[in-house]
């Protein structure tokens, strides 16, 4: 006979096992089943535990809810979470004939059940406290054979898997060089889109960068906010009309001032342009300098 | 306690795995089904190992435990292919043999 404290974990246990597999049936989507599973499991390793098999229980929580119920999760992942159950039915009825096969099998398990007469039972007494050894001494003594076959049927399926959700390349494979002479045959646009923002005025997300003639690039602005309308003009912004008033200079008048400096410089007495170039950097840091 | 209500949740819990089985039309849902049966069996064999005292039903479970993580793998396998080939893991479009 049991102990008290096994009797009330059965009782607190039984009903919110028994609750999370009618979960199984009565779940609408695939994943919240799967929860249910997995709670079923781990209160089952409790069972097994309580039920003087440690063993089992530890190798229940690894392979089931550790390993078995991650798979599903996998696969419902991969197949899409919302993939529900068709509503049609293909078969007439067969929503009450299939109520009425699995009360039909409750009914006949449980008459079964009651015309059983169990002894007291002796329980495993002191086996328990080493179960694993026990169970191995059983396993590798009179098992041996199955364990072998069990091993070869484990290699098998894993083999099995790998075959059946290999994918078989019908076609050539495409790698990098492929896409590519296949993207300047196309004569489609070959280096990476302009990122936004970057010659007009801020760099937000919104906002186009302008190219070297000051037009706004649409490309440069993210696909998805050009679609939703929330692009932002690069020139025309009331807020960016508000920083120009604040002294910065108009991305219109950059075009003039660069030509302005241009012709400077082409009035300059010939040097080399590097010099130049190495002094008006000179002049500039110094300038920063003092502004520090 | 009795012994006897282990087997009855065993019993309860291959009822709703069966009637899973039965009356869900998600393939993945169908073969979770097939393993809480297996897991009631399993539920039944350590308690019958109990009993009398023997651990052979607890070596026959761990079989049961290898041979179902197998049929687990092999199972998914084959849901996950023809998902691929027929988009859909519901059994009632698995009919390539009708008509």
């Amino acid at each position: 006979m049991t102990s008290g404290a096994e009797e009330v974990l059965f009782w607190c246990l039984a009903p919110l096992m028994v609750i999370a597999a009618l979960g199984l049936i009565f779940a609408r989507k695939a994943v919240h089943a799967t929860i249910c599973m997995v709670f079923v499991m781990i209160s089952l390793a409790v069972m097994y535990i309580a039920n003087q098999a440690p063993f089992l229980g530890i190798v229940q929580v690894v392979v089931y809810t550790g390993a078995v119920m991650m798979l599903f999760l996998f696969v419902i992942m991969l197949v899409g979470v919302d993939a529900g159950d068709s509503l049609v039915d293909t078969l007439k009825g067969q929503k009450w004939i299939g109520w009425i096969l699995g009360i039909g099998l409750g009914i006949t398990l449980f008459s079964f059940l009651g015309r059983l007469t169990l002894s007291g039972g002796q329980g495993h007494g002191s086996t328990v406290a080493n179960n694993p050894a026990e169970l191995a001494r059983v396993l590798l003594g009179n098992f041996v054979f199955p364990l072998e076959l069990v091993g070869i049927l484990l290699v098998t399926a894993a083999i099995a898997a790998l075959t059946m959700t290999h994918k078989r390349n019908l076609t050539r494979r495409i790698g990098q060089k492929e896409l590519a002479d296949a993207r300047v045959a196309s004569g489609a646009r070959l280096t990476p889109l302009p990122s936004p923002g970057v010659f007009a005025q801020r760099n937000a997300m919104d906002v186009p960068a302008l190219d070297p003639q000051g037009n706004p690039v649409e490309s440069s602005v993210s696909r998805v906010l050009r679609a939703r309308g929330q692009e932002r003009d690069a020139i025309y912004d009331p807020e960016i009309e508000q920083l120009d008033k604040a002294g910065r200079p108009a991305p219109s008048t950059w075009d003039h001032e660069i030509e302005a400096s241009s012709a400077a410089l082409d009035e300059m007495p010939e040097q080399g342009a590097g010099v130049a170039d190495g002094e008006a950097s000179q002049s500039e840091n110094s300038s920063t300098e003092k502004e520090d | 306690m009795d012994y006897a209500n282990y087997l009855y949740l065993a019993v309860i819990l291959f009822t709703i795995g069966g009637a899973t089985v039965l009356l869900r039309r998600n393939a993945i849902i169908v073969f979770m089904g097939i393993e809480l049966m297996l897991n009631a069996a399993n539920l039944a064999f350590v308690t019958f190992s109990r009993i009398h005292g023997d651990l052979t039903g607890q070596v026959v479970a761990f079989f049961v435990m290898t041979v179902a993580a197998a049929e687990v793998v092999v199972g998914l396998a084959i849901i996950v292919s023809i998902y691929r080939s027929r988009r859909s893991v519901s059994v009632d479009d698995i009919n390539l043999l009708k008509n």
